[in-house]
């Protein structure tokens, strides 16, 4: 049973980076500035990393003989587990943004604790990968407040794009069963633990940025389960559609 | 969108001494130049430190004066230590 909850959890970790790393790539080539294009795309292949090594130590927990590419590409949308916030669609620049800063600010606090899970190689990849996330959250939550604090127009995106997506927030401190049970034997996070250091973090640079915390209080959850909007299905079509059509295709 | 300012970026290699001029890139302000710096100029970790230098700060010499300017050390051999033999063992010469 533990290792069943093991290697969902892992796959968990490893679906959100992947699911988001897909959509940063969208902008390959159409970002609003070459240099912004730059950063979106090495932040895509950041993730990209990081889901290889979440979905490979997934697969072997797993032991169905399932690699990092079987679970990325020979998946259907029910089985993907990420959060519905990352598989967002990119919107306007400040929807991208913001839907960043949100993941990138719980994604921090997610690997320090993971960091010192009891499981070696949990800690090891959260080691390698909180580098990373660290530049991701300087440099999403600097956007933040420069396009928060900028113009009348990006302003009023940024704020569009804040009410749009707090409702998908809930979901990332939401523990269920598994999590709390790893959570309890210290080789997991209860995401529940990091709700008031988040919140803080995103009020700190919301008042700098001079947008609003949205009142609402209803919250969209299932993402983790399996249950997920029409996004991901449209999204899992063009990045698997490769395998799917060329099944065992290398280059 | 208002085109950002103009910025030169140097980097200071893994091997390198010093910081060497690598190319330039458009951005707002220098922090934003620096992150900007590090996506273009240092994917394939080619850097432990990085300027960034506003190009309209730069004062170039024109192209015109080359004659003025390097014809005459070109024209005094003397100038060139090529004429000491250097032991073996010194290296970086």
């Amino acid at each position: 049973m533990l290792l069943d909850d093991k290697s969902v959890y892992l796959m968990r970790l490893g679906d959100n980076a992947l699911v988001l790393s897909q959509r940063l790539s969208e902008w390959c080539g159409k970002g609003p500035a070459f240099e912004e294009d730059m950063a979106l795309t090495n932040i895509a292949l950041d993730l990209i990393g990081q889901a290889r090594m979440w979905l490979s130590y997934a697969g072997e927990v797993e032991g169905r003989g399932r690699d990092e590419d079987a679970l990325a590409f020979r998946r259907d949308s029910h089985e993907f587990t990420n959060l519905l916030l990352v598989e967002q669609p990119n919107g306007d620049y400040a929807q991208t943004l913001v839907r960043q800063f949100f993941f990138d600010a719980w994604h921090q606090l997610v690997l320090e604790a993971l960091r010192r899970s009891s499981d070696d190689r949990i800690a090891d990849i959260a080691a390698k990968a909180i580098k990373e996330v660290a530049y991701h959250l300087r440099r999403s939550s600097d956007l933040v407040v420069r396009l928060g604090d900028g113009s009348a127009e990006s302003r009023r995106r940024m704020q569009d794009a804040v009410d749009e997506l707090w409702m998908f927030t809930g979901e990332m401190f939401n523990a269920d069963e598994t999590e709390e049970l790893l959570g309890a034997q210290g080789l997991a996070c209860d995401p529940s633990t990091l709700m008031d250091a988040w919140l803080a973090m995103v009020s700190e640079v919301f008042a700098e940025a001079t947008l609003e915390l949205p009142a609402g209080e209803w919250m969209q959850k299932g993402g983790k389960q399996g249950r997920h909007g029409e996004h991901l299905g449209l999204l899992l079509a063009e990045m698997q559609f490769l395998q799917r059509a060329y099944p065992g295709a290398t280059w | 969108m208002k085109e950002w300012p103009l910025w030169e970026v140097f980097i200071r290699s893994q091997h390198g001494l010093a910081h060497k001029h690598v190319g330039s890139l458009h951005a707002p302000d220098a922090e934003m130049a620096i992150n900007n710096a590090r996506d273009v100029y240092t994917r394939r970790n080619e850097g432990l430190s990085i300027w960034v230098v506003p190009a309209s700060e730069v004062s170039a010499s024109s192209p015109a004066d080359k004659e003025a300017l390097f014809e005459p050390a070109n024209n005094k051999i003397y100038r060139h230590p090529t004429f000491f033999p250097v032991p073996e063992e010194v290296k970086h010469m």
